[in-house]
């Protein structure tokens, strides 16, 4: 089985299925369409407040649909700038517009050559028709 | 059919709705006691917004309801992981005879030699069936036994200057939720230890993150997956050598019971679900139990009140020396452990070890009458649960969900879904030893029926349920933007 989900070239990608996109020394995060799609309907975003220092794949976030709860890591290190403030009344924006409106936070990036540890937008469709493999 | 606006069938109203002013259940005469008149002013009012019926309606409303429920009592209820197994009536019998039901908690021992000896001899047929040496029945649930079982397990570890060096605890990935949230109140922090290609837990990998500053492994065996792990010794052997315990979470125990002794496998600590594997009554939020068997030398720590039994021959409650404090009012669930008693002393040795090979056997034959329609993750001998997946239905555009609320349009409750979380669309199916081949056969019959549909009619099985009170829940809305009040 291979992945139908949008997987935009302008981005970098984790393996945990956060997206990465950097503009000076500003990154903008959020889950992935797989990832939305795999939770399902998102109904509870718990998002850091503005000035949290987070690194390189800690936990920083949680977000709970109706099949699951499941964290978030960042996929940079850096200090949490901007939370996307319509998540809290709609959570929903995730699943609608992952790498839109569905932004999760802002960072300002403290270590850019973390981004070479990411993947490729090819790379990252290489690893989900993986994990859409296994198990089969 | 849309969900949205689908109108409850005629009789479903709320009580509120059905509520009409000045209609009464009871006639009350006009209060004799003087009214009070210096209560402050905002404390007083005058509304008291309870719905108004009449005796019969509120008797019809709540019988209308029970004949709403799905339950072991009216239809096959295949929950994975969790044991619904039929509730035999005499345990109800036994447990309002007038001796027990009527005795009350803080009656001298030497006053209540019954029901201590229920107490005694349960402790000592779950500690034969645990192999291993004491149990408390204290803790009031699955949940508490697990806590119960790792506030043990850091005692241990304090007792021998170890408290502050081992602050880990490993699980695996396909472990119950309950297993980390469990770490996690007791003070640990935890590592997931990842399921090989089999579903076994990956041992080598295990023995990477196993140390010096490990608690404990807390295992579930059969694993949620079904299967028993068949490195289980070498895993044994591995969490033993770095000083950890070997914790067994117990829920999958009606795979095991009468067969296999936990304790002779290694584990150092356990609990029971007294509600899955000895047949009490489980659900509805009603009371449970989940007593906790540990090796000799974990005794000190266990929860009291225990049983115990003089010379003489009378029975008496101690407090274990080192214990870990009380998990529950008096001796737990009382109730629940007499029902337990009394199934154990109905099947002895040889019922409870028919009823494994049963609950086994019946999982297989469903499992293999399945696994040409669903595509199932792991092609072996499974335990006393059968795990198939909704990916082949997915390709149509039908997920689990769909699959588990068209279920109930052929008079089944779902089965568990999307559990465990490490196979994609997963369904977890427990038709324990209580069904019938009919009754198994007539699931079967519906499950390959709702495979087919997903082929050449998908969107029949996406909008259902569709004879059910009440049609596809907007789940999403409901717990985004849940009302709280009428």
């Amino acid at each position: 089985m291979t992945t139908d989900s949008q997987i935009p070239d302008d981005l970098l990608y984790s393996t945990e299925h956060e997206w990465l996109r950097v503009e000076g020394g500003r990154a903008t995060v959020g889950i992935t369409d797989h990832a939305q799609d795999q939770l399902g309907d998102i109904v509870y975003i718990d998002l850091p407040k503005a000035g949290l220092a987070v690194s390189f794949m800690a936990k920083f976030a949680e977000i709970e649909s109706v099949k699951v709860a499941s964290e978030v890591f960042a996929p940079a290190s850096g200090e949490v700038v901007e939370v996307n403030p319509a998540l809290e009344d709609s959570p929903e924006l995730v699943n609608k517009d992952p790498y839109g409106e569905g932004w999760l936070v802002v960072l300002r990036l403290t270590d850019a050559a973390e981004a070479d540890k990411l993947l490729s937008p090819a790379a990252y469709r290489e690893l989900v028709n993986k994990e859409l493999g296994e198990h089969q | 059919m849309t969900a949205e606006g689908m109108p409850l069938q005629r009789g479903h109203e709320l009580m509120i709705e059905k509520s009409r002013p000045g209609r009464i259940g009871a006639d009350l005469p006009r209060s004799d006691v003087p009214s009070v008149s210096d209560l402050p002013q905002h404390l007083l009012r005058d509304d008291l917004p309870l719905p108004e019926l009449s005796q019969l309606e509120a008797v019809r409303h709540f019988t209308r309801l029970s004949q709403l429920n799905y339950a072991i009592d009216t239809t096959f209820f295949p929950l994975g992981s969790c044991t619904m197994k039929y509730n035999p009536r005499v345990h109800e019998e036994i447990a309002r005879l007038a001796g027990f039901a009527d005795l009350h908690p803080l009656t001298d021992d030497e006053d209540a030699q019954g029901a201590i000896r229920v107490l005694y001899d349960l402790q000592d047929y779950l500690a034969a069936l645990a192999g291993l040496d004491a149990v408390s029945l204290t803790p009031a649930a699955g949940a508490q036994g697990e806590l119960t079982g790792i506030l043990v397990t850091r005692a241990y570890h304090e007792s021998r200057g170890e408290g502050e060096t081992r602050k880990r605890i490993v699980i695996p990935d396909s472990a119950h939720g309950t297993n980390p949230a469990t770490a996690a109140m007791a003070g640990y922090t935890v590592t997931e230890v990842p399921s090989d290609a089999d579903g076994d837990v990956d041992v080598a990998a295990l023995a990477g993150l196993l140390g010096p500053d490990v608690a404990a492994f807390m295992l579930t065996l059969p694993n949620t997956l079904g299967i028993f792990e068949s490195g289980i010794l070498e895993i044994a052997r591995l969490v033993h050598e770095c000083g950890a315990l070997l914790y067994l979470d117990g829920a999958n125990m009606n795979a095991l019971v009468g067969r296999v002794a936990p304790g002779s496998l290694g584990f150092d600590i356990m609990h029971f679900n007294l509600h899955k594997t000895f047949s009490t009554p489980h659900g509805g939020g009603g009371p449970g139990a989940g007593p906790v068997a540990v090796r000799a030398d974990l005794a000190q720590f266990l929860p009291g009140p225990l049983a115990n039994r003089a010379e003489g021959g009378n029975y008496y409650l101690i407090e274990p020396e080192n214990s870990i404090g009380a998990l529950s009012a008096f001796y737990g669930n009382f109730g629940v452990a007499l029902r337990a008693y009394a199934y154990i002393r109905t099947l002895g040795a040889e019922g409870l070890h028919a009823i494994s090979e049963n609950a086994v056997i019946n999982a297989n034959y469903l499992r293999a009458r399945l696994k040409d329609a669903y595509e199932v993750p792991y092609n072996r001998i499974t335990m006393h649960e059968a795990l198939i997946t909704g990916r082949r239905q997915k390709r149509f555009g039908v997920k689990t969900l769909d699959i588990a609320k068209r279920l109930l349009d052929y008079g089944y409750y779902a089965p568990t879904v999307y559990f465990p979380l490490v196979v994609e669309e997963a369904m977890l199916i427990e038709p324990t030893e209580s069904e019938s081949k009919e009754a198994i056969d007539a699931f079967c019959d519906a499950m390959l029926a709702i495979a087919r549909e997903a082929e050449t009619d998908p969107e029949l099985v996406r909008s259902a349920p569709h004879s059910t009170p009440v049609r596809r829940l907007d789940e999403a809305t409901a717990a985004r933007k849940p009302i709280l009040h009428w």
